[in-house]
C-alpha cells in the first residue's frame, strides 16, 4: 500500500503542473466554455500538441504512448486546475476507448488523430424517448441494404450534436430479436442528409443537449464497429470507459466544489456571525468532505485492480452512484446557506456569485439521472456485485 | 500509487480469518459473553504466539517493526468474528499510545510484555461528561514530593477488568487546550477500585475505575507532564483507525449474512433480494462498507507514513465507521425481518457491538467537527 507517486510519476505531474502555470489563465477559465467551440477546439489542440491528451493512447495515432497513470495525473491536475474541459469530451473517454478496442486498423488510423487534435468532434446517440434505462429496448432502425445501412428513428440527450462531425450510433439491425440481440454499433457521418438536430431546452433554461431525428440516413458498411448484432457488447465498452475514465474527474469536480462550498459558508455573513460558525453548517459539509474523499480513496483501489492488469468491473459503479448524490448534496447544503438568497435567480443584482449556485443546483438534478440513473447502477451493484437475483 | 495489499499482508488476513473462523464462531462468542472474564486467555496466548501482538512495535522491543495496516488487516478480521478480547485495548490502544508518545523509556519498561502477550492493558481517560477531549478531563493529580495523587473515577474504561496497567489522563494544570499529565498506574495499585459496568454489548467489557488517594511514582509519567493531551491525541488516532477497522469487518459480515438470506426467503413466491426495496438496501451497505474500508486503511498508511494530514485522515476514517456500521447493523436486521429481532439470531451481536463502537473513542458527531476544525472551517 502506498499513496505517494513514484519518482517518475512525480516528475510528470510537476511538467503537467508547469504547463498548467505557464499556459492557463482565468480568461482561459472563464471564456473557453459553453457554445464557444473554436475557442474550445483550440484549447484542446494546445493540450494535445503539450502531450497532455491521450496519454496513453499509441503513438502512432497522435496518442503519448504513456502509462494509465500518466494519463490519471494528467486528468487530476486538469480538474485540480479548474481547466476548461476538452471539447471533444465524447470522443475522448468514450468513442475513442472503444474504437481502440474494438476497431479494424483502418478505423483506428482514420478517426483518433483528428479526435485528439479536436478536427472533429464526436457525439453520442444510445439513448431514446422511449428507451432510457432499458437502453436494450431501442428502436432505432438500420436496415442493411447492399453495402449500406439504412438508419431511422429518434435520438436524445446528445451534446455537441450539432457541432459533432461523428456519432457513435447503437442501432437495431434485427427487429425480429428484442433487448441486447440484434443490436449494432455504427460510426455515423453527422453530415449525412437525413439528419436532424434539434436543441433541447433543459430546467436550467441551458441546451447542452439534443435531440437527433434519423429519415433514410445511409451509413456505409465501413463503418460498422463490430459486428452485425454485436453491437451490445461494443456499447458496454463504451459505458464501462464513461463510468471509470470520467470517475477520476469527477472526484476532483467533487472537491472543488466542496472548495467552493466552504468558502461560501466562511464568507456568507449573517449579522456579523459566518454560517460556517453553526454547528449544524459544520457538521454537514464536515460529512460532505469524508464522503468526498471516501469516493477518491475508492477510485483509487479500483484504479490500482486497473493499473495491475485487471479490466474495469460493475463495481466502478460506486463512484457514478456517490458522485452524483455528493454533488446534489453539496449543492443542496449551498443554497440553505444562502437562505431566501438561494431562490434568486442568475440575472438578478442581488443573486449570490451571479446565481451559480442557483444553477448548479438545477443542474444537479441530473446528475443522478446521466451516465446511468441511480436506481439502475444500484441493481448493478445488487446483481452483478452482490449476486442478488435479478429484479425483472 | 497502489491501494492494495502486499502478498504478507494477504497471508496474514488469511490466517486471522481461518483461526477464528475455526475458533471464534457465534456460538464461542455467546458463551463468552455470559463468561466473568469476558474473553478466552488461550486464545489470547495463541495470538501472541501467532505474533499478532507485536506487528505494530519495534523490534528493539520484541515487535515485528510492522505497520497500523498490517494491524488493521488483522482488527477487520477481529471485528467480523465480534473475538471478544481486550487485544484492541491492549494493542492499539494502550500499547499505540507508548510507542507513538516517543517516551523511550517507557516504552522499553512497558512494550515487551505486550508484545508477549503477558500483559493486558487499557486507557483511562472519559469522566462523567462522556467527552473524548482535553477539556473533559477534571479529575486532578496532585504532586505529593516526587510522586502524584489521583483522586476521582474514570469511565467507560475499555478492559480495565483485566488490564495489568492503564494510562490514566490527568489534570495538572488550567489548561482548556491541553495541561494534562499522563500516569501510568497498576491495575492493583492501593486505591485502585475497576467497577464493572453493564455493556449493552456483552462482548466489550467497560468498567468505571475509581482513585482513591492513588500514589503514583513520579517515574510513572508518560511523556511530558502537562502535555499529556498532545501524547494522547497520537495513541487516540492510531487507535481511532483500529477501531475503524474493526467496524469495517462487522459491517462486512453484517452485509454477507444479509445478501445471503436476501437470496434463499422467500415471500409473495420470490426471494426477497429480488425486490429492489430489500436490493437497493443492499447496495447501499455495499457503498457504505467499502468506503468505511477505504477511509480505514488509508488512514492506516497515512499514520504510518506521519502524513501531514494523517489526523484528519484519522478523524474521517472514524466518523465515517461509526455510523457505516450502525447503519450497515440496523439495515441488515430490517432486511432479516421478524427473525432479526430474536435473541436466538446473530443480527443483534453486531449491532450491539457496532453501537458499542460508534461511540468508543468519539462518535461520529464529535470527529465531523474535528474534521471541520482541521480543514480550517
Amino acid at each position: 500500500m502506498d499513496f505517494s507517486l513514484s519518482p517518475e510519476e512525480t516528475r510528470f505531474r510537476d511538467e503537467v503542473r508547469d504547463w498548467l502555470r505557464d499556459n492557463l489563465d482565468d480568461r482561459i477559465r472563464e471564456h473557453v466554455t459553453g457554445d464557444d467551440i473554436e475557442q474550445r477546439r483550440a484549447w484542446q489542440r494546445r493540450v494535445h500538441e503539450a502531450g497532455f491528451a491521450g496519454v496513453s493512447w499509441p503513438r502512432e495515432l497522435g496518442g503519448q504512448g504513456g502509462t494509465l497513470m500518466q494519463e490519471v495525473i494528467v486528468n487530476q491536475e486538469m480538474a485540480a486546475a479548474r481547466a476548461p474541459d476538452l471539447v471533444n469530451i465524447i470522443g475522448l473517454y468514450m468513442a475513442g476507448p472503444t474504437i481502440l478496442a474494438h476497431g479494424t486498423p483502418e478505423q483506428r488510423a482514420r478517426y483518433i488523430p483528428p479526435l485528439l487534435r479536436a478536427d472533429e468532434i464526436w457525439c453520442q446517440g444510445f439513448s431514446e424517448p422511449n428507451s432510457g434505462s432499458d437502453l436494450a429496448s431501442l428502436r432505432t432502425r438500420a436496415a442493411i441494404d447492399g453495402d449500406d445501412f439504412v438508419v431511422s428513428g429518434q435520438k436524445v440527450w446528445t451534446s455537441f450534436a450539432h457541432v459533432a462531425r461523428w456519432c457513435i450510433l447503437l442501432t437495431r439491425t434485427d427487429a425480429s430479436e428484442t433487448a441486447h440481440a440484434g443490436l449494432t454499433y455504427l460510426i455515423v457521418d453527422m453530415h449525412s442528409p437525413g439528419i436532424e438536430v434539434r436543441p433541447l431546452r433543459q430546467i436550467t433554461g441551458d441546451a447542452e443537449f439534443n435531440e437527433m431525428y434519423f429519415t433514410d440516413v445511409r451509413v456505409p458498411r465501413a463503418n460498422l464497429l463490430g459486428e452485425v448484432g454485436g453491437g451490445w457488447r461494443v456499447a458496454m465498452t463504451t459505458l464501462m470507459h464513461e463510468r471509470a475514465t470520467l470517475g477520476v474527474g469527477l472526484q476532483v469536480r467533487a472537491r472543488i466544489a466542496l472548495d467552493a462550498l466552504r468558502a461560501l459558508a466562511r464568507e456568507t455573513v449573517v449579522d456579523g456571525v459566518p454560517r460556517s460558525a453553526d454547528p449544524l453548517v459544520r457538521q454537514q459539509i464536515a460529512q460532505l468532505s469524508i464522503e468526498v474523499e471516501a469516493m477518491r480513496l475508492n477510485g483509487l483501489r479500483g484504479l490500482t485492480k486497473v493499473l495491475h492488469g485487471e479490466q474495469p468491473g460493475p463495481e466502478g459503479s460506486v463512484n457514478k452512484l456517490m458522485w452524483s448524490e455528493l454533488n446534489q448534496r453539496i449543492a443542496e447544503t449551498a443554497l440553505d446557506l444562502l437562505g431566501p438568497y438561494a431562490t434568486l435567480a442568475e440575472g438578478d443584482e442581488r443573486a449570490p456569485l451571479g446565481g451559480r449556485w442557483a444553477h448548479g443546483y438545477l443542474r444537479s438534478r441530473a446528475n443522478s439521472i446521466e451516465g446511468g440513473t441511480s436506481e439502475v447502477l444500484r441493481n448493478i451493484l445488487a446483481e452483478r456485485v452482490l449476486g442478488l437475483p435479478r429484479s425483472r | 500509487m497502489n491501494f492494495g495489499f502486499s502478498d504478507e499482508q494477504e497471508l496474514l488476513r488469511r490466517q486471522a480469518r481461518d483461526l477464528l473462523d475455526r475458533e471464534c464462531p457465534t456460538a464461542r462468542v455467546r458463551q463468552l459473553m455470559e463468561d466473568e472474564l469476558g474473553h478466552d486467555p488461550r486464545m489470547y496466548a495463541r495470538i501472541a504466539e501467532l505474533g499478532w501482538t507485536a506487528i505494530p512495535f519495534a523490534e528493539a522491543h520484541g515487535g515485528l517493526g510492522l505497520g497500523l495496516v498490517d494491524l488493521t488487516v488483522v482488527l477487520e478480521e477481529m471485528g467480523r468474528h465480534l473475538l471478544p478480547s481486550p487485544f484492541q485495548s491492549t494493542v492499539g490502544l494502550a500499547g499505540m499510545t507508548v510507542a507513538a508518545s516517543g517516551d523511550a523509556a517507557q516504552a522499553a519498561r512497558l512494550l515487551p510484555s505486550i508484545v508477549n502477550g503477558s500483559a493486558h492493558a487499557t486507557v483511562a481517560l472519559v469522566e462523567e461528561t462522556g467527552r473524548w477531549d482535553a477539556g473533559g478531563v477534571r479529575m486532578a493529580a496532585r504532586r505529593s514530593g516526587d510522586a502524584w495523587l489521583l483522586q476521582g473515577e474514570k469511565l467507560f474504561v475499555p478492559d480495565a477488568q483485566v488490564a495489568t496497567w492503564m494510562i490514566v489522563a490527568a489534570r495538572t494544570a488550567d489548561d482548556p487546550a491541553d495541561g494534562l499529565t499522563l500516569l501510568v498506574v497498576d491495575t492493583t495499585a492501593p486505591g485502585v477500585a475497576v467497577r464493572p459496568l453493564r455493556s449493552m454489548d456483552a462482548t466489550r467489557r467497560m468498567a468505571a475505575v475509581g482513585f482513591d488517594g492513588v500514589e503514583v511514582p513520579g517515574d510513572a509519567v508518560l511523556g511530558e507532564p502537562g502535555r499529556g493531551w498532545a501524547t494522547l491525541r497520537r495513541g487516540l488516532d492510531r487507535a481511532m483507525v483500529c477501531l475503524a477497522g474493526e467496524l469495517t469487518g462487522t459491517a462486512q459480515r453484517v452485509l454477507e449474512m444479509s445478501v445471503d438470506y436476501a437470496k434463499v426467503r422467500q415471500q409473495f413466491g420470490r426471494p426477497i433480494g429480488a425486490y429492489q426495496a430489500v436490493s437497493h438496501r443492499c447496495a447501499d451497505m455495499l457503498v457504505m462498507t467499502e468506503s468505511a474500508r477505504s477511509l480505514a486503511y488509508h488512514a492506516a498508511w497515512a499514520l504510518d507514513n506521519d502524513v501531514p494530514e494523517a489526523s484528519l485522515a484519522a478523524a474521517m476514517a472514524k466518523a465515517y465507521a461509526s455510523d457505516a456500521a450502525r447503519t450497515v447493523a440496523s439495515h441488515g436486521l430490517q432486511v432479516h425481518g421478524g427473525i432479526g429481532f430474536t435473541w436466538e439470531h446473530d443480527i443483534h451481536l453486531y449491532l450491539k457491538r457496532a453501537k458499542w463502537g460508534e461511540a468508543t473513542l468519539g462518535d461520529a458527531s464529535h470527529h465531523r467537527e474535528r474534521v471541520a476544525q482541521l480543514l480550517e472551517l
